[in-house]
């Protein structure tokens, strides 16, 4: 572990030179225990089994800004953000949040550090307590962190922060379970909001939203980035919303960061074979009747990751240096760090590598 | 043509509350034929999943069906007593749920659970039944199933737990799958492979599918036809092609623009202004009116039904008759 991280590029991603960096996260890594039972272990003679969510990744974001993250299903984004906000602590590595390491913090040592930082959550059925009220849900960080004089104050503010993500005031009585899917995501956006964090971590805020009121959210998310300078950890799978939203963009393959980069670089210029393909494989609204092709191969199995390079059982650039050793990320003149051998010995071919012109970018 | 497998007539939707009747879906009618994806997109909280619930009878109390009927393959089956339409769940209809946890029990293995399904609507023994579970994981894309089968709902990702689902919704093979929201936690990748999964189905078994999305790339590739849904009524209704580049119905439109698109460099994406009304107040008239820019004196007054406006349907006053000859006096055209 402690060979990776000085491997690491120290600022895989960082520009200019005088940013406040906000978060700082240094070979981070989480295993899950996915063992059998112990009784089924020893009859099986199976050994104990784990699961590398992350292991071993690096980025940092400067206030302000936004930073993304993409990659497969599974590839272990929710886990990072869970990570990132102290929801699971960390096999290994470290997360600084404005100068203070969290990792090993405890529940009462994170308060102060939880009403800066919040999280909106993939799922907005689960993180929503069904038998509370909408207005208790939003009011609860408010009174938790005493951030109003009296509960009209509360309300007040309760019923404004409906209003920001298009409900009504009047929805403040209701329970969970008599709103739409999108309308349950909208209630977790306006708690998280409820507590005037400074740092936001979004996984998949939208997915569940129509793309009207998905554009009045991302734009609402912005407007409030630029007027509270706020900072964005942002998970999506729709890249579209992803361009629309980052200043940098992390794709995630499998635990490792494959590819980090300025987010209009990665979008003209995708360097890793993965990044290729993960575009290669957006959805076309022009109806041009291209099937898509889903990459090919084996999809990964992270309790028995291939050897090296991860990717190289699906990667058309894969050479005996690729099965053998794990590429560590290497940075680039642009601002970009890829962590490819084909990248470093310059033989990745540029443009799609499906063939296909596939997106008008 | 032969008869529509799945029928729906003025299904209305309602919720007694203490606030007074909530109508959330109001006279909507649709059709799926054999082999046929009908997309349904639309605002949030427009009525699609309802729709859908109360298709797969899981309408959940105190929402009931207030009108309409719903008919699978000729028969109705809105009225069906409990036990006849659990047996119809599942095996004749598949349902892929907005919320995956509903759908999955936290205390079993995912294999324990699709076994149970499979065996509870297929004539297999465990071990067939095992093995087909094996084969379902494997084609939804989870690696290792066969590993995978034994994990528990928690100890998958978001994207692996919306594909289990999709695996218990196709155990028994059925003839219609009401696909709610399936691919909305799932990456592109992952997207294809069960886009191209559902395709494969209708192509080679017949199957129709109700395919709720709010993605329209996943619409243009999958359906046949879409459904736009507006407060509870349909306000558009036509061929995937037709309603997604030429959509008629001013909302479509305003749906159509507020996708952000790859590559345009844009500091605020488009929105309709305004939001959805509530159940509570929706105006009289065409309910679209208060965002609408095309609004005009007939819109708050009458309330518009489906209209013939070419090649799709569009409850729109735009193209009554009546509009249509007005403007053309006037000389401005009724196209929007
Ligand atoms: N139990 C309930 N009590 C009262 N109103 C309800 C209840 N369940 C749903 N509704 C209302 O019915 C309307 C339609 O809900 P539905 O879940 O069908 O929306 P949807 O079109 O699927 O939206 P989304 O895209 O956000 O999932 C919403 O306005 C919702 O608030
Ligand atoms: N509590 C847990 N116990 C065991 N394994 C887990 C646990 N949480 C996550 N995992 C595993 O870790 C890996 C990464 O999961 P994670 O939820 O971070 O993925 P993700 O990138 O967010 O995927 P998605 O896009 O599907 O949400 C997956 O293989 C998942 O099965
Ligand atoms: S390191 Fe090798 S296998 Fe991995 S992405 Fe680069 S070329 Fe492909
Ligand atoms: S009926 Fe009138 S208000 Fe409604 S969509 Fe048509 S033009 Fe707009
Ligand atoms: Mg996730
Ligand atoms: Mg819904």
């Amino acid at each position: 572990m402690s060979e990776v991280a000085e491997k690491m590029s120290p600022d895989p991603t960082k520009i200019g030179a005088d940013a406040e960096t906000v978060l700082d996260v240094q070979g981070l890594k989480r295993y899950f225990d996915v063992s059998p039972p112990f009784l089924n272990r020893l009859i099986e003679r199976t050994d104990k089994a784990f699961l590398k969510a992350v292991d071993g990744i690096d980025f940092r974001i400067e206030r302000g800004e936004t930073f993304s993250l993409v990659g497969e299903s599974g590839c272990g984004k929710s886990t990072v953000a869970r990570l990132v906000v102290g929801l699971y602590s960390p096999t290994g590595g470290s997360v600084t949040f404005e100068g203070q390491e969290i990792g090993g913090l405890s529940r009462k040592e994170l308060v102060p550090v939880r009403r800066r930082m919040q999280m909106i959550f993939q799922d907005p059925y689960a993180s929503l307590n069904p038998r509370w009220r909408v207005e208790d849900i939003i009011a609860e960080p408010i009174r938790f962190f005493g951030l109003t004089n009296n509960n009209n104050e509360t309300l007040q503010r309760v019923g404004e922060l409906l209003q920001l993500v298009n409900l009504s005031p009047k929805d403040m009585e209701k329970y969970p379970h008599e709103f739409s899917g999108g309308q349950r995501q909208r209630i977790s956006i306006a708690r998280a909001l409820a507590s005037e964090p400074d740092f936001l971590v979004c996984d998949e805020p939208t997915s569940a939203l129509d793309v009207s009121v998905q554009a009045q959210i991302l734009n609402l998310m912005k407007d409030l980035q630029k007027r509270l300078n706020l900072t964005y950890l942002f998970i999506s799978h729709n890249l579209a919303v992803v361009y629309h939203m980052s200043d940098h963009i992390g794709v995630m393959y499998l635990g490792r960061l494959a590819e980090v980069a300025p987010a209009k670089t990665l979008f003209e210029k995708p360097r890793h074979p993965y990044t290729k393909l993960l575009l290669d494989t957006i959805p076309d609204l022009d109806m041009t009747g291209r099937e898509r092709v889903p990459v090919a191969g084996e999809v990964p199995n992270p309790i028995n990751p291939p050897s090296g390079c991860a990717f190289h059982p699906r990667c058309p650039f894969a050479n005996d240096r690729c099965k053998a050793e794990r590429p560590e990320p290497i940075k680039m003149p642009d601002g970009a760090a890829v962590a490819c051998h084909g990248v470093e010995e310059g033989r990745i071919p540029e443009g799609p590598i499906s063939g296909i012109a596939s997106q008008d970018i | 043509m032969a008869d529509p497998l799945l029928k729906v007539e003025n299904l209305r939707i309602e919720f007694p509350t203490r606030r007074g009747t909530l109508v959330a879906v109001d006279d909507i009618s649709l059709h799926i034929n054999k082999g046929e994806v009908l997309g349904v997109v639309g605002e949030s909280g427009a009525g699609k999943s309802l729709t859908g619930a109360s298709i797969i009878g899981l309408l959940e109390p105190p929402g009931r069906i207030a009108a309409g009927q719903i008919l699978l393959d000729g028969k109705r089956i809105d009225n069906l007593p409990y036990e006849k339409m659990r047996q119809i769940r599942g095996r004749e209809i598949g349902a892929i749920f907005q919320d995956p946890l509903t759908s999955l029990n936290p205390l079993y293995s995912v294999g324990f659970q699709l076994i149970e399904t499979i065996q509870t609507h297929l004539p297999m023994d465990k071990q067939q039944a095992r093995q087909r579970a094996i084969d379902l994981l494997a084609e939804v894309g989870i690696p290792a199933p066969e590993r995978r089968i034994d994990h528990y709902p928690h100890q998958f990702s978001g994207g692996m737990r919306q594909r289990v689902v999709i695996a218990l919704a196709l155990c028994a093979n059925p003839k219609l799958i009401i696909a709610d929201e399936p691919t909305t936690a799932l990456d592109v990748s992952i997207q294809a492979q069960i886009i191209a999964l559902l395709k494969r189905l209708c192509r080679d078994h017949g199957t129709a599918v109700m395919l709720v999305t709010h993605d329209m790339g996943v619409i243009a590739e999958t359906a046949d036809r879409v459904a736009v849904m507006y407060a509870g009524r349909i306000a558009e209704i036509g061929p995937v092609k037709e309603v997604i580049k030429d959509g008629k119905h001013p909302y479509t439109h305003g749906l159509m623009g507020s996708i952000p698109i790859l590559g345009h460099d844009t500091e605020k994406l488009t929105q309709i202004e305004g939001a959805m009304p509530r159940l509570t107040d929706i105006p009289t008239g065409c309910a679209y009116n208060p965002r609408c820019p095309k609004v005009f004196d007939r819109c708050y007054r009458d309330r518009p039904d489906l209209l013939d406006a070419g090649t799709t349907r569009a409850a729109c006053w735009l193209y009554d008759d009546d509009a249509k000859a007005a403007a053309a006096v006037t000389g401005e055209t009724a196209h929007v």
